[in-house]
């Protein structure tokens, strides 16, 4: 029991973590443009599919670099386009405008390739598991830890070393100064969107490898991440890091003892911080509204 | 008038004549038709073609249309062609599948209804074709209750019901893969009834349960089930989930080399799925509801040809539902020589299949006491591909529906037909 | 909008809707298309009240949809065919629901309260999924149909005559409606209305404002289980799906499409949503780009909902 117990919150730590790099993204377009996007999951079925159909041109490795970028050109375009028009407006409407976007997403997306699931091969070198104790480490999902573990350190470098970053971090903060200071915010927001669209494309990318492809992928992982983001708290990147993680665990721990629960337990768990903590885990006082 | 207007513009009674001409030619056609009496016989399809179901609704939606074609070649139903009216019912809640059914049985007057892949839709659809006696046949919906607990005289199903598909796959499993199994089963009906329809199966012929995990629909993560399921030491794992959730366990199961060392399995399997999956995970002991890989078969060869050229694909067993589906609703009409839903009904309870609509090798009949068709079930494992490329099983043994249905007896079906 | 204009513009409204079976079927509808439509502008309006009156949005409203449609449909199933009765427990058990689990919330604001709002959705859609001796589960609750309504010795035919139904679901509407509308034009509504603008100076001035957002999260989700009970008597079924986010999802669009800030934006709002989703459908199978196509073009044009544009021109 205890073996069971320990291998299901390590697995659940790989499994929190990429729900950690879908929500990362998330959380980024929310915290700077106030923007909640819904249509965060058809980006990362977008990535995913753009791997697939790039594979036999760039093989594995070029498609995990090249699908992301793609994906995040196409986010730089719709925040241009569209998203941007919503800014400063109530956020339902940029709920209203994502949703409607999430449609075209899923539609297009399924009426490029087709609704049936496609086979998503990965590299030999990562389909052995490092040991046949420790299975659930397969070399796969280890690869897909150091990732992410690569993107979130990039990220944070990002955010703390660059000057990006720290208009980044202080438009989110205080955006008028920081326009009045001579930023140019318009840019600033749109590379920010551009930023999040990329983790999700990231994200989806890493999802074919382990999940089945087809157009609803991003749907069912949309949820989620919202509620690592709350758990976390808003407006914190590590909080959402951590409430990512602690998806993973806690929907593994209750696989162990009622599986029928590891869903709605994230639920429970997010209710049960935002009742005893109003302001999630790592949340910082005043975050939006 | 005078002389200037009749050169300058076309004269009126020209411009009646012509106007004449035009309704006329307008109103020959349909004139004409009315006259032969060819109203169309309309079949309401109300099928997911979004949302996760649209893979496998898509492929029901060609067997019909393949299935109109071909009656129409034959002059139709009761000398009327007919016509496919396509709704989505979408994936999600019941409601918009009801509204569609009624949307086809109100204003569109269909005459048949079918649908649906997602076995709460296909039983809410049921009472609105119950209440409206319109013949109904269910393609692909898996729930047992529709043709048993909540059966009704105008509802027929061509896709097995779970007890079926238990008995024909636990001789497989017992004699080929062991007598231990761990089950991870979908939370919800369809899951339920499989799993305690095999774990019966499985003890009569000397099998163990060693530990049974239900899953959430549309988990997208199933490493902690397996590794209880590991963690339980069985001979086989036996995998309930069905469509996207099939694909994502495999995967994974594969992935963790699961594979090498338990025998991976399960009862109910579609070459969508097999599709889906890399090469390497093409694997296990399954029972495919129908195969489009039948040597010696007539008939086969011919539907697969069709459907290739359609589709591009060969058929899966959902288009083969499709297929069979639309063509019992004409089937039934000319046994009964009429369109009245209960005399339909009478005649479509109990008849036999023709063999090129039926397409396998045993006799397929609709069983009158319950409506559910018993036909063929094929068992077998899948590969990575044959000498075809879409060729995902290799079928074992073809295990006739009638030894391994339930019995008539034993089924909670109460039907009651209409004064 | 002058006052005049106004009244005439409510007085078309009625008058379309009193007569919608008569001229649903000429435009190449069907009268289920109506109820529904009336069933979801009931819904729509009983989240906006919350959500456009206090600027409260909450995301788990069909918890108590379902609640309702479950409290009908199991009343009818296992307790008594009677319609009537069964509204009533569908209503009572809502709102009982919503009075408990708001009692719990009412301290959260903004997307927390939202967030707060699914789990507690997705807590039911859970119940509602694992106890299927009773629900159902996931193949629903099915086996039973809407009754005959006997009103003081006369027999209204719910059951086998669909307009007869339409016009329940249209008294229930025009009853909410006009209960929800007294209710903000009482000193009530006015204090939900400040608190709307501007929290801080409301409890300054005294105002119990977690008082009042929990009575009208009470009265919201209220209105919306009578909605839900009207929902699965449509139907002559329910399932959990009527329970999960995405339904609660689909109100808060209704609201916003149709304009948060007005009163029968919502109705606007659903009316679109349903009928664009019908018809579109029925056209094509990409109906989900065209219909998400109009919900953008919805938001960059169209400022304030529909209604809010038809507003700022009158």
């Amino acid at each position: 029991m205890l073996q069971l117990i320990l291998f299901n919150v390590f697995n659940g730590l790989i499994v929190g973590a990429f729900y950690a790099l879908m929500a990362l993204g998330l959380s980024l377009i929310i915290n700077l443009s106030g923007v909640i996007n819904f249509a965060h999951g058809g980006f990362l079925a977008l990535g995913a599919y753009l791997a697939y159909s790039l594979m036999p041109l760039v093989g594995f490795w070029g498609a995990l670099v090249v699908a992301p970028l793609l994906t995040a050109a196409l986010g730089l375009a719709i925040e241009r386009l569209l998203i941007r028009r919503v800014y400063g407006r109530d956020p339902l409407y940029s709920l209203l405008l994502t949703f409607g976007l999430a449609y075209i997403l899923e539609d297009v997306t399924r009426y490029i390739w087709g609704p049936q699931s496609l086979p998503y091969p990965i590299p030999a070198v990562l389909t052995r598991p490092l040991s046949t104790q420790f299975f659930f480490l397969t070399g796969y999902r280890l690869f897909m830890v150091a990732l992410v573990g690569l993107a979130v350190a990039a990220l944070f470098f990002v955010l703390g070393r660059t000057r990006l970053g720290i208009r980044i971090r202080a438009g989110t903060l205080d955006l008028e100064t920081v326009s009045a200071l001579g930023v140019n915010v318009r840019v600033l927001r749109n590379l920010n969107f551009g930023l999040g669209i990329y983790l999700a494309g990231l994200a989806g990318v890493l999802a074919a490898g382990m999940l089945g492809l087809q157009p609803t992928i991003g749907t069912s992982l949309i949820m989620p991440s919202f509620v690592a983001i709350i758990v976390g708290g808003l407006g914190s990147l590590p909080g959402t890091l951590l409430g990512g993680l602690l998806i993973g665990v806690v929907s593994g721990l209750a696989t162990v003892f009622l599986p029928s629960a590891s869903e709605a337990v994230i639920y429970v768990m997010m209710g049960l911080v935002l009742l005893l903590r109003p302001r999630g885990l790592l949340g910082e006082e005043g975050r939006l509204k | 008038m005078n002389d200037a207007n009749r050169s300058a513009t076309p004269g009126r009674r020209t411009v009646l004549r012509a106007a004449l001409a035009v309704g006329a030619a307008n109103l020959a056609p349909p004139f004409i038709l009315s006259a032969r009496g060819e109203q169309p016989v309309l079949i309401g399809l109300c099928n997911p073609l979004t949302g996760t179901y649209a893979g496998v609704g898509k492929n029901e939606l060609s067997g019909c249309e393949l299935a109109v074609t071909q009656i129409n070649g034959k002059g139709g139903i009761l000398g009327r062609p007919v016509e496919l009216r396509v709704e989505d019912s979408t994936s999600g809640d019941a409601g918009t599948a009801v509204q569609k059914a009624r949307k086809l049985i109100e204003r569109d007057k269909v005459d048949f209804l079918l649908g649906n892949v997602n076995s709460a839709l296909a039983l809410a659809m049921a009472q609105v074709s119950n209440e409206k006696n319109i013949l109904h046949i269910v393609p692909g919906g898996h729930t047992d209750a529709i043709t048993g607990a909540t059966c009704h005289w105008n509802v027929f199903r061509v896709c097995n019901a779970t007890q079926m598909e238990a008995n024909a796959s636990a001789q497989q499993l017992i004699e080929k893969a062991g007598r231990k199994w761990y089950y991870i089963t979908p939370d919800y009906a369809f899951g339920h009834t499989l799993q305690a329809a095999l774990e019966k199966a499985a003890e009569r012929l000397g099998g163990t349960k060693v530990g049974a995990d239900l899953a959430p629909l549309g988990t997208t993560d199933f490493s902690s089930y397996l590794i209880k399921a590991q963690a339980a030491n069985p001979e086989v794992i036996i995998f309930l989930p069905q469509g996207d959730d099939m694909v994502n366990a495999l995967k994974q199961a594969v992935q963790f080399g699961l594979d090498k060392r338990i025998h991976l399995a399960g009862a109910q399997q579609e070459l969508e799925s097999l599709e889906g999956l890399p090469p390497e995970a093409r694997i296990g002991s399954w029972v495919f509801e129908w195969y489009w890989k039948q040597p010696g078969v007539p008939h086969v060869a011919e539907f697969v040809e069709a459907i290739r050229k359609k589709t591009g694909k060969v058929p899966t067993a959902r288009t083969w539902f499709g297929f069979v589906s639309t063509w019992s609703c004409a089937l039934a009409a000319q046994a009964a020589k009429s369109m009245d839903a209960p005399k339909m009904a009478k005649a479509l309870g109990g008849m036999t299949l023709p063999p090129e609509i039926a397409l396998v090798p045993d006799p397929a009949l609709y069983r009158a006491e319950d409506h559910q068709l018993v036909a063929s079930l094929f068992v077998g494992n899948a590969q990575a591909g044959g000498t075809d490329p879409e060729d995902l099983f290799n079928v074992s043994r073809v295990v006739r529906g009638a030894d391994v249905a339930g019995r008539v007896e034993d089924s909670p079906c109460k039907m009651v037909w209409p004064s | 909008m002058t006052r005049a204009r106004q009244l005439g513009a409510t007085a078309l409204l009625w008058i379309a809707l009193l007569t919608m079976p008569y001229w649903i079927t000429a435009i190449g509808g069907y009268m289920e298309l109506a109820s529904r439509v009336v069933v979801m502008a009931l819904a729509a309006m009983a989240l906006n009240f919350l959500l456009g009156y206090t600027g409260t949005l909450s995301f788990g409203h069909a918890a108590y949809f379902g609640v309702g449609a479950y409290g009908v449909g199991m009343t009818l199933k296992y307790l008594t065919p009677s319609t009537g009765l069964g509204m009533l427990i569908g209503m009572v058990a809502g709102t009982l629901a919503a009075a408990a689990i708001g009692a719990l919330i009412v301290r959260l604001r903004g997307v927390y309260f939202a967030m707060v709002t699914i789990a507690f959705g997705q807590v039911f859609y859970f119940i509602a999924f694992r106890w299927n001796s009773v629900t159902g589960g996931d193949d629903g609750l099915t086996g039973w149909r809407r009754q005959p309504l006997d009103l003081a010795g006369i027999r209204v035919d719910i059951q086998n005559h669909d307009t007869a139904f339409y016009y329940l679901a249209l008294v229930c509407f025009a009853l909410s409606v006009g209960a929800m509308a007294l209710l903000l034009r009482s000193p009530f509504g006015r204090t939900l209305q400040a608190i709307r603008e501007n929290e801080r100076r409301a409890r300054f001035l005294g105002i119990a404002v977690e008082r009042h957002l929990w009575l009208s999260f009470v009265i919201s989700c209220a209105f919306v289980s009578l909605a839900g009970t009207l929902y699965a008597l449509l139907n002559n079924f329910t399932d959990p799906r009527a329970l999960r986010w995405d339904m609660s999802g689909n109100f808060v669009i209704m609201a916003v499409l149709g304009g948060m800030r007005s009163f029968w934006g919502p109705l606007i709002g659903a009316a679109v949503f349903v009928v664009l989703q019908d018809y579109v459908s029925s056209h094509t199978e990409n109906w989900m780009s065209v219909v998400g196509l109009i919900f953008v073009l919805v938001v960059l044009f169209f400022p304030r909902g529909v209604l809010g544009l038809l507003q700022h021109r009158g």
